[in-house]
């Protein structure tokens, strides 16, 4: 009976749910790790990109949906961690595998410094708060050119690593797998984090801070740790990309880069590792899916190309509006939606899920 | 010395005086009982113990320990658990999960531990998670182990909440209206745990309550509080019949009707 009891604990306390699971995402990784062998250069790009901006979005995640606080300004968080590897690694001649775990932890410094001011702030206070600050640090990084080259930037050198040399163009390959095993890290880790006590106190945070502080979780402590881990990660993500564009300027990250990662996890699935990615193909894909309708538009009118500036930021808005109104759990919740449907194919009825509820409300009358 | 003690507390809110001069002591191993008319500073009462508000004046210590010298999450910790008057328990989480936070006061993981998932970790999880399920048997919550809470009726909740503060395996236990909104059959559960509380998990319990059959069922003491003041203190049949609380209780209902 008791060694009954005890497997089914571990059943929930596990990483994957059961060993199909297990297997499945061991594929997955596996298909991952072969992407160099099997895409073109420009592809094997593409997919770089989206696994950092996933990294990024993992960061925002860790806040936004798990403890509750909305930040507009986790792009300055990027610009921090890129300009950081940079410099440490160009002028501190740091090896990249001391200066980049360095520029996280500065990241992390300056996101408990921003958490410490804002601890009295919730929901849309924060937003713009931590955007006035990020807005800030757009003109800080102008104003100390010796340092951050001005407005023309620095420039990201090759990474060395125990010899082997890791450049974008020259070994996109290896680059991506850097990459790759930076984002399995994170994702570990958010996934550990969750499945642990600080996880679920982030969770007690976001619904109920008298009653979180009543469980003895020292409410002000955990949002600035949550804060720390944040940024720790997004930062990571623009050190990473900071070698991805090869430079870094001022431009590089701004206000729209925070809006979009907002947008990116809530179209995504907010509170969920795998809206983070969603979110992140998107933000990756819309652009090409706009450019090719708009192209083939124009060429079935017979017109010439047209531009028209910020058709997709707008597009990407209007998905976030429709999204927050019908599918507050993002893409991921659709996803969910539609799997639980597969699962249940024979049996599915078109009410399933608000029976679910409505069962809940009755139950009471016995 | 008595396990929790109020030393003519004072708290105003602005122009109100939610809790006048207010001294009272509660035994280890008691259920207290408080009661009152609305607004008489009964759910106050409590949150000063959980450290929510700084009253004006008073001392108000836990075994001893000074509680005002405290953060509330070191009530917590002391072992003092509570109930919300409008359950607050974790929405978005499981049951499972919001029990598991009332395990929190035993002190927490280093990050490292939890970002890598250490065996230790998986062991002290396994012990939280015993301890959660013999609140779960206790409560009969088994069949939500896994429910969100936005899925569960307020009964459920209200036991759920319950659950939670039993999970802590606290030595004080401070229940907010624990009958409010359940049925009659719930609430003669209630009877039961609260007395397996006292006598079976060694909880000293405070109880804010209407439910006169319930207090005067299952308090060893009654508080009667009026306008932050205390109008009696007693076993049940002693505060029932004492004049001042039936001039409260009678005046608040002409309140009522008028
Ligand atoms: N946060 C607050 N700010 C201002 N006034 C408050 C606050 N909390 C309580 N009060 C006031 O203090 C008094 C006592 O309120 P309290 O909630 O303790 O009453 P109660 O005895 O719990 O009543 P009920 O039976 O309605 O729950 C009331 O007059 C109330 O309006
Ligand atoms: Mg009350």
């Amino acid at each position: 009976m008791r060694i009954h009891f005890r497997t089914s604990y571990d059943r929930d306390i596990d990483l994957f749910d059961g060993p199909g699971q297990r297997i499945l995402y061991a594929l997955f990784l596996c298909a991952l790790v072969a992407m160099p062998v099997l895409l073109g250069p420009y592809l094997l790009g593409e997919l770089t990109s989206l696994l950092i901006w996933a990294m990024a979005g993992l960061g925002l995640m860790l806040l936004v949906g798990q403890t509750g606080q909305i930040s507009l300004g986790h792009a300055a968080f990027m610009a921090l961690g890129a300009y950081a590897v940079v410099l440490l690694e160009d002028r501190a001649g740091l090896p990249f595998l001391v200066a980049f775990p360095l520029a996280g932890l500065i990241c992390a410094g300056a996101g408990i410094l921003l958490a410490l001011p804002t601890m009295k702030l919730r929901g849309i206070y924060l937003a713009i708060a931590t955007m006035a600050v990020a807005i800030m640090f757009e003109d800080i990084l102008l104003l100390f050119p010796g340092l951050t080259g001005g407005a023309a930037g620095v420039f990201a050198p090759t990474i060395t690593i125990l010899g082997v040399e890791i450049d974008r163009y020259v070994s996109p390959g290896r680059f991506y797998w850097l990459v790759l095993l930076c984002t399995v890290l994170a994702t570990l880790g958010y996934r550990n984090l969750l499945r642990s006590p600080r996880g679920r106190a982030f969770a007690a945070i976001r619904d109920s801070q008298v009653s979180a502080s009543a469980m003895g979780i020292r409410v002000a402590r955990y949002r600035a740790m949550a804060f720390g881990i944040s940024t720790f990660v997004t930062g990571l993500a623009g050190a990473l990309m900071a070698h991805f564009t090869g430079i870094v300027s001022f431009e590089t990250f701004t206000i729209i880069t925070s809006i979009m990662l907002l947008m990116q996890i809530v179209v995504g699935g907010l509170g969920s590792i795998h809206g983070a990615f969603i979110g992140a193909a998107v933000i990756v894909l819309l652009p090409q899916v706009v450019s090719a309708a708009r192209s083939g538009v124009t060429d079935m009118l017979g017109l010439g190309s047209i531009a028209i500036p910020g058709l997709d930021s707008a597009l990407f808005g209007a998905c976030m509006i429709l999204f927050i109104l019908f599918e507050p759990r993002g893409i991921y919740g659709i996803w969910l939606k539609v799997y639980t449907w597969i699962d249940l194919l024979p049996l599915y009825r078109r009410d399933t899920f608000k029976r679910q509820t409505s069962y809940a409300k009755s139950e009471r009358v016995h | 010395m008595s396990l929790l003690e109020f030393d003519n507390v004072t708290l105003r809110f602005g122009g109100v005086t939610a809790i006048d001069r207010l001294s009272f002591s509660v035994e280890e191993g008691e259920v207290f009982a408080i009661v009152g008319p609305n607004g008489a500073g009964k759910s106050t009462a409590f949150n000063l113990i959980s450290r929510l508000y700084d009253p004006a004046e008073g001392r108000i210590t836990f075994d001893g320990t000074d509680l005002l010298a405290r953060g509330p999450d070191a009530v917590a910790k002391l072992g003092i658990a509570r109930t919300f008057q409008n359950i607050e328990l974790f929405e978005q989480a499981t049951v499972l999960e919001n029990l598991l936070v009332g395990r929190h006061r035993f002190g927490a993981p280093s990050l490292l531990s939890e970002l890598l998932f250490l065996p230790s970790l998986r062991r002290s999880e396994r012990v939280h998670r015993e301890a959660v399920e013999r609140a779960i048997d206790f409560l009969n919550l088994q069949p939500y182990r896994h429910s969100r809470i936005s899925s569960l009726a307020y009964g459920v909740r209200k036991v759920v909440e319950l659950a939670r503060a039993v999970a802590m395996e606290p030595r004080l236990i401070m229940l907010d209206e624990p009958s409010s909104g359940l049925s009659p059959e719930e609430t003669q559960d209630l009877v039961f745990w609260v007395q397996d509380m006292r006598d079976h998990l060694g909880m000293t319990v405070i109880m804010v309550e209407h439910d006169m059959h319930l207090v005067s069922t299952v308090s060893d003491r009654v508080l009667a509080l009026a306008d932050g003041r205390q109008l009696a203190l007693g076993t049940p049949p002693e505060v029932q019949s004492h004049p001042k609380v039936i001039e409260a209780y009678l005046g608040a209902d002409e309140d009522a009707a008028a």
